[in-house]
């Protein structure tokens, strides 16, 4: 009886020892995602303690290395912005377009081809991509700029900004896919008894139903697009430019990141911190999309009880 | 007079005179769709066919037949092996490697020998048809050795056999590929374990409460958090923090680790979600105890599920160079790393650093490798659809 005792306990130590390295296991994801906030907030304090805050959000002079070196962001922050709407302005209507053709118009048996082929796209390492842009599609820009009697340089916003939205296409195709083909069928045959066309039952039936969704994917790729570094290092420009042109050279948040890190500055020198600072901007905003997006299609879930997202 | 005859066979009070054009609309609309869909379609296509016809032909290298002359003074300065006027248009840095051939061959010591030398990068560009910088009394000697057929091109062996290196023909990924190994033994030894035993956690043990919730949230949120700052705390944390070696396949592995862990969680997670209630319950009614029905039938058939998406991560690991650019894994390293302490470097970095080259070698070398990468990537994810669809299990 005791054997049988002992033999309990040390059985039940057992899954307590198994269920605690389990327990500990699941913690290293928010270690990380705190180790990664206060590694960049700590960093980013030591920046501002040399440097304004104010100067940083506002100034308009970004000019490292220098005697008298200035950190004003905003026209990094431009840059990154003008690039960010060209790639969605790409990858938006395609990755929509593409969704609601595979979810509704084509046949199951098709859709198992289409879907595998969009999501090469989005296996394809961004070296690559950043490759093809600086090869092959900003000297098409030039050319075709040149031809319609534009400047262009070869660092374009343009080129850089179509490649990364091209990138983006199967985030947004793939989710909004799902969501679409989430959206109750009793809708849509409601829609065709009372004589809509496939089309109007689409535009007014099941996409402002998946509205949520598509705006969840599109926050998701917006927040893929603001932190993409390796296309920009590649095909876009170093100098941080206000402007407005796309086909000027302009800069972004994660190439001026990359620059700060690779040079040869001290660790404790603003030229360095900067880059912390950058990247906390970075983070939160990318945080801010990513909560928003994931309680969007929650929100979507839990309406419609799919479980499948 | 037809139109007429038209509207009188729709003398229906139901008959919508909009309709044709809201059908024209409809297909309208389709065509759209479709459009979007084939421009993705041909955009793959034609990218591609960009990087195969750029790519191609880096793997093909031109050799040249010349006497060799090996003596105490060659060995002495490498360039005195071949003649004067064949010294632009062989490659120097084969014959810095002219000691290490005597010490393999002695018997070549103070003989003259006609040899296939591996040639300059601007013959290689010039006899392409590339843009080239050969001076005009070099293009008529490379004239005069295509006649007599002393040039050829041969299978470029050199791109897999050799590190990186400051002159474009003697260029290769040996060393990224070795750096690329190391560091994803790391990232998979970190990221495996780790992310299946979460998964178990979440699925099999943890109860809807907070914490869970909690631990949800954050690794949706990792998910989707921009690669670069995975790099940020790589530098802060590894290197700074713990003082672990810089550029080293250790940190990049242990930074690509927690990238991955999302990945590998969430198809875990499917996996074990797949398994159903009633293998569970069969388990319990044996008198089996949590761990023992996870670990002996919930776990093993789940399996290649959670395989698959290991290797799914894999592939994602793998092109990823963002954050090792942060922890400084771009530097020049011509030999392979020894040990996951040492300076590496990896596959996609490689590539980055030789599409900033100016020699056109260094550009078409870029193509090639983007051909082996995506090659080897495709493969891993054809493994990946493969097992899933072998043990796939319908329930």
């Amino acid at each position: 009886m005791s054997t049988f005792e002992s033999r309990k306990k040390q059985r039940e130590l057992n899954e307590k020892l198994i269920k605690f390295t389990l327990i500990g296991a699941a913690t290293i994801s928010i270690l990380t995602t705190f180790g990664i906030l206060f590694s960049i907030l700590f960093e980013a304090i030591e920046f501002f303690k040399l440097r304004s805050f104010w100067y940083f959000i506002t100034g308009t002079t970004w000019s490292p290395g220098v005697i008298g070196s200035q950190f004003g962001a905003l026209p990094i922050f431009a840059g990154t912005f003008v690039i960010t709407i060209i790639a969605l302005g790409v990858a938006i209507p395609i990755g929509l377009g593409s969704a609601i053709y595979m979810s509704e118009y084509a046949s199951p048996n098709l859709r198992d081809y289409l879907k595998p082929l969009l999501e090469v796209l989005a296996g394809i390492p961004s070296v690559v991509y950043g490759f093809f842009a600086a090869i092959t599609v900003a000297p098409l820009v030039v050319k075709i700029a040149e031809s319609v009697g534009l400047e262009a340089t070869f660092n374009s916003a343009l080129a850089s900004g179509i490649v990364m939205g091209i990138m983006i296409i199967p985030t947004i195709s793939s989710l909004s896919d799902d969501v679409i083909r989430a959206v109750p069928d009793s809708q849509r045959k409601a829609a065709f008894g009372l004589g809509m066309t496939h089309g109007e039952t689409i535009k007014d039936i099941v996409l402002p139903t998946a509205l949520p969704g598509i705006i969840s994917a599109s926050l998701l790729a917006l927040s893929k697009a603001l932190g993409e570094t390796i296309v920009v290092v590649m095909a876009a420009g170093l100098r941080p430019n206000l402007s407005w042109n796309p086909l000027e050279d302009m800069t972004t948040v994660t190439v001026t990141i990359v620059n700060a890190l690779v040079g040869d500055f001290e660790f404790s020198s603003p030229e360095t911190l900067s880059a912390f600072a950058l990247g906390l901007v970075l983070f939160v905003v990318t945080l801010i999309l990513n909560m928003i997006s994931l309680s969007l299609i929650r929100k979507f879930k839990e309406k419609y009880k799919v479980n499948t997202l | 007079m037809i139109k007429r005859k038209k509207q009188k066979q729709n003398n229906n009070p139901f008959y919508d005179s909009t309709l044709k054009a809201r059908h024209n609309k409809a297909s309208i609309f389709k065509n759209l769709t479709l459009a979007s869909l084939i421009f993705s379609i041909v955009f793959l296509g034609f990218f591609l066919f960009d990087i195969i016809g750029k790519g191609i032909p880096a793997f093909k290298i031109a050799y040249v037949q010349v006497n060799v002359t090996i003596d105490e003074k060659s060995l002495d300065d490498t360039r005195f092996a071949v003649a004067k006027e064949h010294r632009e248009i062989v490659s120097r840095a084969w014959l810095r490697d002219i000691p290490a051939l005597i010490k393999e061959k002695p018997e070549l010591m103070n003989t003259t020998t006609a040899m296939w030398v591996l040639a300059d990068d601007q013959v290689d560009q010039y006899l392409k048809g590339n843009n080239h910088k050969l001076k005009d009394k070099d293009i008529t000697i490379v004239e005069k050795f295509k006649e007599e057929g002393l040039i050829k091109t041969k299978f470029n062996a050199i791109l897999f056999t050799n590190g990186d290196s400051k002159t474009p023909e003697y260029a290769g990924l040996y060393s990224a590929i070795i750096g690329s190994i190391l560091t994803l033994i790391i990232t998979m030894a970190v990221a495996f374990p780790i992310g299946v035993m979460t998964a178990i956690y979440l699925e099999e043990f943890a109860g809807d409460n907070k914490f869970t919730r909690f631990i949800e949230i954050n690794i949706n949120n990792l998910a989707a958090i921009p690669a670069i700052l995975f790099g940020l705390l790589g530098l802060a944390i590894y290197i700074n923090l713990f003082g672990l070696p810089r550029s080293s396949p250790l940190v990049g592995g242990l930074t690509l680790a927690l990238m991955t862990l999302p990945i590998i969680i969430v198809s875990s997670r499917a996996a074990l979600r797949a398994v159903p209630d009633s293998i569970r319950q069969a388990g319990y009614g044996l008198g089996l105890n949590k761990i023992q029905v996870t670990r002996d039938h919930v776990l093993p058939l789940a399996f290649p599920g959670i395989l698959t998406g290991s290797i799914l991560g894999l592939a994602h690991a793998m092109g990823e160079t963002a954050p090792l650019i942060i922890i400084g894994m771009i530097a020049f390293i011509p030999d392979a790393p020894g040990s996951i302490t040492q300076a590496a470097t990896v596959m996609p970095a490689q590539l980055f650093t030789w599409a900033g080259m100016p020699e056109g070698m260094y550009i078409e070398k870029t193509a090639a490798g983007i051909m082996v990468l995506l090659t080897i990537l495709i493969s891993l994810n054809a493994i990946a659809i493969y097992l899933r669809k072998k043990f796939e299990v319908k329930w």
